[in-house]
């Protein structure tokens, strides 16, 4: 799945997996870095609306890392989980586990920095304990959106009640 | 679209065999055997992906019970992308920040390799 001008690809190998790549312009040891180095990630992690408020990592083999994101309406949402192969600049490999997840189990997460001429692709695999819960997070991102359109809805077929509160 | 036929679609495109079909399907339609023809694999082995493609409604059969000849039906493959296109674009604009903070990092790395190399030059100069 590639959209017009952005080169990230989707694509679900398996019944388990979500595989995202995409190609960055600039070498692996710095791509790693922004992976890896809490004082970067804080500037580009998250995904629509959401952003690291906290970021702790542990970078060594058994080490821990864990983010706190604020989300859309004030939401907070806290993911964790402990580095299992971390090999500079070329891959990392971690679990994953989110406070309120809505599926079992912890989702293995690699990272693959392939460098050539300058420029690196990052293949990511997440590899959950489920189908189910691969398909849970597929559909996430288009069940939010549908939610917070209908909020959206909601507020314009109601023209705030305060307003009417205001008229004389 | 429904979830249950949403997981139905994902759990029958997790399959590299009846990938294949689908691609095969899309240029025509075809019956059991010319389907199981390009694969070393035998016409039951065929029928049973065929039956997982049937379920999560990619594939229709013909009436015609002599051939019975399969036929790609696109809807659901559609709605399937479309999750993967809003996932993708979920995590989109994430990556577009990454490319700016490279960007940076690069110009950052540039600039003290320059300045060590200009003091090299001093040193030996």
């Amino acid at each position: 799945m590639t959209g017009v001008d952005d080169p990230l690809v989707v694509h679900t190998p398996g019944d388990r997996e979500i595989v995202l790549s995409r190609l960055f312009d600039a070498p692996a040891h710095l791509v790693f870095a922004a992976f890896t180095e809490p004082r970067l990630l804080v500037r580009w992690y998250g995904a629509r609306g959401w952003r690291l408020a906290e970021c702790d990592v542990d970078l060594r083999v058994g080490g821990r890392w864990r983010f706190v994101s604020r989300g859309p309406e004030g939401a907070r949402m806290v993911q964790a989980g402990v580095y299992r192969r971390i090999e500079p600049p070329h891959r990392l490999v971690c679990t994953e586990l989110f406070d309120d997840q809505s599926y079992p189990g912890e989702t293995l997460v690699s990272h693959e920095f392939t460098e050539l001429a300058g420029r690196t692709t990052v293949t990511t695999t997440l590899r959950y304990a489920t189908p189910e819960g691969r398909d849970t997070v597929l559909r996430y991102p288009m069940a939010r959106g549908v939610g917070q359109s209908y909020t959206r809805l909601a507020e314009l077929l109601h023209p705030t009640t305060t307003m009417r509160g205001e008229t004389p | 679209m429904g979830t249950e036929l949403l997981d139905a679609t994902f759990a029958a495109l997790a399959d590299p065999t009846r990938r294949a079909i689908l691609a095969r399907l899309a240029a025509g339609e075809a019956t059991v055997t010319e389907l199981a023809a390009p694969f070393a694999m035998s016409q039951p082995a065929i029928s049973k992906h065929l039956k997982v493609l049937e379920r999560a409604g990619l594939v229709s059969r013909g009436r015609d019970a002599q051939r019975r000849p399969c036929r790609l039906e696109a809807r659901p493959l559609r709605e399937a992308t479309a999750w993967l296109a809003d996932y993708r674009d979920y995590w989109a604009e994430s990556y577009q920040r990454l490319d700016a903070l490279l960007d940076e990092l690069q110009a950052v790395e540039q600039t003290d390799a320059e300045r060590q190399g200009a003091q090299v030059d001093g040193a030996s100069g």
